[in-house]
């Protein structure tokens, strides 16, 4: 299959991008790795004039510490999200989700800029970067700001990123040092996009309550979300089966779930809610209690 | 509009310039370009890495990456690993463990199996599995599949032991 014709220009600083995204008028693409975009382009699902190539600008590269929040640049690509040994020792949760999406051609090319600015409901990692309470740093003309990734998405591959600004790194809060966290997924078994996936992110006091939760879900609904009325259950309580049912009990609460042809509504709030649950009971539950 | 542009990049250690459409794909600019037919298009969609190739050393799906993108890489293809007389080791286990049938999607197989190999040179029949997900085979089942990567691990690294690392990577000149 082979996309519309369209102009190719490579961006050699963020400045550079933005002004060529200011220039084409709403009629331009930036293009990274590309494995959301060309995809679109060969089906011809869009067809931008100008793709803006910004892979080669190196200030959006690299993963550094900056207090409590790990800093990634928007082109790192989620085979180096798995392989970063700083990723790997302060949020191991990040590294372990990078190794299922896709796989691994896809994962040498895919970035994580890109895939959260694409949007996809069943990609991977929003759920994941919802339970790090990731934020996004965006420039556009008027210099850099910081957005809440919860609120990012509005809805199927749309999201509130400005028009001709584009995200330039993403943070992820490190999680309590005691916090035990997994991602957990039920791939769709012809595509490996997820059905459901959640994320459960939980700490402890010595004492065993719980005084950090968070649990993000994608794939089940129009956007990924954060499942407060779960996170509410759990805090300030000792972990237990009962309670964790009843929490998970509440995983689709906040969900904008449809149906389709693979899956119907109620069988998806089904999963949200099992999957939920398995991922609360392998973090919290002891090994023979669960 | 849609100018073209000017692409130079190494494929299989051979450098190469072309005047290139921007829409062009980088598997289409191996097979119709360069006449580099050993690497494949199967679905076209992203799915069966039968057009797998080495972008600066790291497998890729040649089909979801356009030719203005490799500008300035590496490429190597399925014509680079080796030839009748110096089969490179991974070629050299899918003959001895009779790693194909219709042989279709074994260039792409071979070199995203290569990617494993450089990172992970003793996989376990594990690892190998899960590295085989960005690629189909309609004939095999994977097992001889799998039975060919770790022939070929271990071969690489009886070459290494043997000190004969040279020919752990044998690169042909892209015929």
């Amino acid at each position: 299959m082979i996309p519309t014709t369209f102009d190719y220009v490579r961006a050699d600083t963020v400045e550079d991008a933005i002004r060529l995204l200011q220039q084409s008028n709403g009629e331009a693409k930036l293009l990274a790795g590309g494995h959301s975009l060309i995809p679109l382009l060969k089906f011809r699902l869009t067809a931008p004039g100008t793709l803006i190539d910004i892979s080669k600008i190196g200030e959006l590269q690299g993963i550094r510490r900056e207090g409590n929040r790990l800093v990634v640049g928007a082109l790192t690509t989620h085979h180096q999200l798995h392989t970063s040994p700083l990723i790997r020792e302060t949020m191991p949760v990040l590294a372990d989700a990078a190794r299922v999406i896709g796989d691994l051609q896809v994962r040498h090319r895919g970035t994580v800029g890109g895939n959260l600015a694409h949007a996809d409901p069943a990609a991977d990692l929003p759920g994941v970067a919802l339970a790090l309470d990731a934020m996004l740093e965006v420039q556009s003309e008027d210099g850099k700001e910081l957005l809440e990734l919860d609120g990012f998405f509005l809805g199927p591959l749309v999201t509130a990123l400005p028009e001709t600004s584009l995200v330039t790194s993403v943070s992820f809060l490190i999680p309590p040092s005691d916090a035990k966290s997994v991602y957990l997924k039920y791939a769709h078994p012809a595509s490996g996009y997820a059905v459901v996936g959640v994320c459960a992110v939980v700490g402890t006091d010595p004492d065993g309550t719980i005084n950090h939760a968070r649990v993000g879900i994608n794939g089940v609904g129009d956007v990924a979300y954060r499942a407060i009325s779960v996170e509410e259950r759990l805090l300030g309580q000792r972990p237990s089966r009962e309670l964790i049912q009843q929490a998970a009990a509440h995983a689709a609460d906040e969900g904008d779930i449809g149906g389709d042809l693979f899956a119907s509504e109620e069988y998806r709030r089904h999963l949200c809610r099992v999957y939920t649950e398995r991922a609360l009971e392998q973090i919290l539950l002891p090994e023979g209690t669960a | 509009m849609n100018k073209s542009c000017k692409v130079t990049l190494t494929v299989n250690e051979v450098e190469r310039t072309a005047e290139v459409e921007p829409r062009m794909l980088l598997v289409h600019f191996l097979r119709e370009t360069l006449n580099l037919t050993g690497t494949h298009i199967g679905c076209d969609t992203s799915q069966c890495g039968a057009c797998t190739v080495l972008v600066n050393g790291e497998a890729v799906k040649s089909c979801t990456m356009l030719a203005v993108q490799a500008d300035g890489a590496s490429i190597t293809t399925v014509e680079g690993l080796g030839d009748v007389e110096h089969l490179h080791p991974i070629q050299q286990g899918f003959w001895e463990k009779h790693g194909l049938q219709c042989g279709f999607c074994t260039p792409g197989v071979m070199m995203a199996m290569v990617s494993l190999l450089q990172e992970h040179p003793a996989p376990t029949e594990e690892e190998v599995r899960e590295a085989l997900e960005g690629v189909i085979c309609r004939c095999t089942g994977y097992q001889f599949i799998v039975d060919a990567v770790l022939h070929a691990a271990a071969e690489m690294a009886k070459l290494q032991e043997s000190g004969n690392v040279s020919d752990t990577m044998p690169v042909g000149e892209g015929r």
